[in-house]
């Protein structure tokens, strides 16, 4: 038997796909907005800290950059509350996951940022007799910012994306609305090709929006 | 002994089979996303201009789809135009046109970081385009592919662990299951994360080694 295309049930039920792109929208710069402060927090703490300090950093970072989101999620959601008397809803553990795995990634962007801060903005703040904290504030990190804009925007789109694994906990974000759709109407190609145009329309859109932020702001320019 | 390194210790040879599959599973993906993701790298450097947008659309929508809308997608979908296959190959599929993108987006940038120079100076002298490739042009962007390319492997296997959700018996299912029976939620987690964490580990420090090599010869030059 063809299978023919038909979006009436897709369009029908639009309403939780877009509320599901909110949903997703939202995670995603909340996730990215705690993300940034531990990204920042720790490659600060990376360059001006001890040995030890480093290491729990580096620690943190190899960890979560090498464990599968998937098993954080659960680990988060279903392992957590098994051993500590806490409970929280779906969407905030999922949030919580995004937001330190993503301080993970964030931290090696700002600390690679950091080290390509050149050596003579530096030393030029030293030489007009900036204290190292204000050469910190006033200098290395505004400078740092701008250089670490291009690789900002493809993490922060890769996070967006990512957060289509919490439909695996039941959050009623865009790809968990899509399998609502699938499941009560098998109209699986028609959902999830509307569901791509989605993700990649509003991928595109971050990207636009970064690429402005980085023409005016970059130090890149060549 | 407590009961969660009980359930740990019972868990280890299910949790192996599982492990197998997943290393299956991403060993595919590895080798069929290099071959064709070099093939299509060629091709967007070197290829005939109507294919090289159509190589590069390919590569920027892949890489735009989250992978497991992408997994769904092609284990869904398939059914629906005729192809009856089982959720491993699908899996296999979805996660290698996924890597393949990024493999794809790799090399074109590992190609176009070779000065033109070289390719015309190759031609210059008379070699075809097969001579030029391996001669001159694959061994220096080789080395600057290397190791965003181990990069992409571990992306690989962690994006594997997706394929647990559509019935795949991977590490991932096989933790999910052992917590099924045992209710240890939190040590089984721990235990898989440590096994994952280990094979991803390894190869970053793999790709450093290669880094390291490879920069190496590139200083002697």
């Amino acid at each position: 038997m063809p299978y023919h295309l038909n979006f009436g049930f897709v369009w029908l039920h639009f309403d939780r796909l877009l509320s599901g792109l909110a949903l997703s929208l939202s995670m995603a710069a909340l996730a990215i907005a705690i993300g940034v402060a531990i990204g920042l927090a720790l490659a600060v703490a990376h360059v001006s800290g001890s040995k030890a300090t480093r290491a729990a950093i580096s620690a943190y970072v190899e960890i979560f950059r090498n464990v599968p989101l998937l098993l954080l999620v659960y680990f988060v959601f279903y392992g957590i509350p098994t051993e500590f008397d806490i409970r929280y809803g779906a969407t905030a553990s999922f949030v919580a996951t995004l937001a330190i795995y993503a301080g993970a990634y964030l931290v090696e962007v700002f600390r690679a940022g950091l080290a390509a801060v050149p050596m003579g903005l530096i030393e030029a703040g030293k030489a007009i007799g900036l204290t190292p904290w204000q050469r910190l504030l006033h200098v290395r990190l505004p400078t740092m910012l701008r250089i670490s804009l291009p690789a900002l925007g493809n993490t922060f789109v890769s996070l967006f994306k990512d957060t289509s694994v919490a439909a695996v906990i039941a959050v009623p974000e865009l790809t968990f609305g899509a399998q609502w759709i699938n499941l009560n109407s098998f109209r699986v190609v028609e959902v999830f090709s509307v569901i791509t145009l989605m993700y990649l329309g509003t991928g595109y859109a971050m990207l636009r929006l970064m690429r402005l932020v980085e023409r005016r702001f970059s130090v890149n320019r060549t | 002994m407590s009961p969660g390194f009980a359930a740990m210790l019972d868990a280890l040879p299910f949790l192996w089979r599982g492990l197998l599959v997943t290393l299956s599973v991403s060993a595919l993906v590895v080798v069929l996303s290099l071959v064709a993701g070099a093939v299509l790298g060629l091709m967007r450097v070197y290829g005939p201009p109507v294919l090289q947008p159509a190589v590069q659309a390919f590569s920027d929508i892949v890489r735009g789809i989250p992978v497991l809308v992408l997994i769904f997608f092609v284990f869904y979908g398939l059914p629906v135009v005729g192809l009856q296959v089982n959720s491993f190959t699908s899996a296999v599929l979805a996660l290698a046109i996924f890597s393949t993108a990024q493999v794809t987006e790799l090399a074109r940038g590992a190609l176009q970081s070779i000065h033109h120079g070289q390719n015309e100076a190759a031609k210059a002298i008379g070699l075809t385009f097969g001579q030029r490739m391996a001669s001159v042009i694959l061994p220096q962007a080789a080395r600057r592919f290397l190791p965003a390319w181990v990069n992409s492997v571990t992306d690989a296997v962690k994006g594997s662990a997706l394929v647990s959700l559509i019935g795949v018996g991977d590490l991932m299912m096989a933790i999910q299951q052992v917590i099924g029976r045992t209710y240890q939620a939190l040590p089984l987690y721990v235990l898989g994360g440590a096994i994952y964490f280990a094979i991803n580990y390894g190869l970053s420090l793999l790709s450093r080694h290669c880094e390291q090599r490879l920069s190496y010869y590139q200083a002697r030059e």
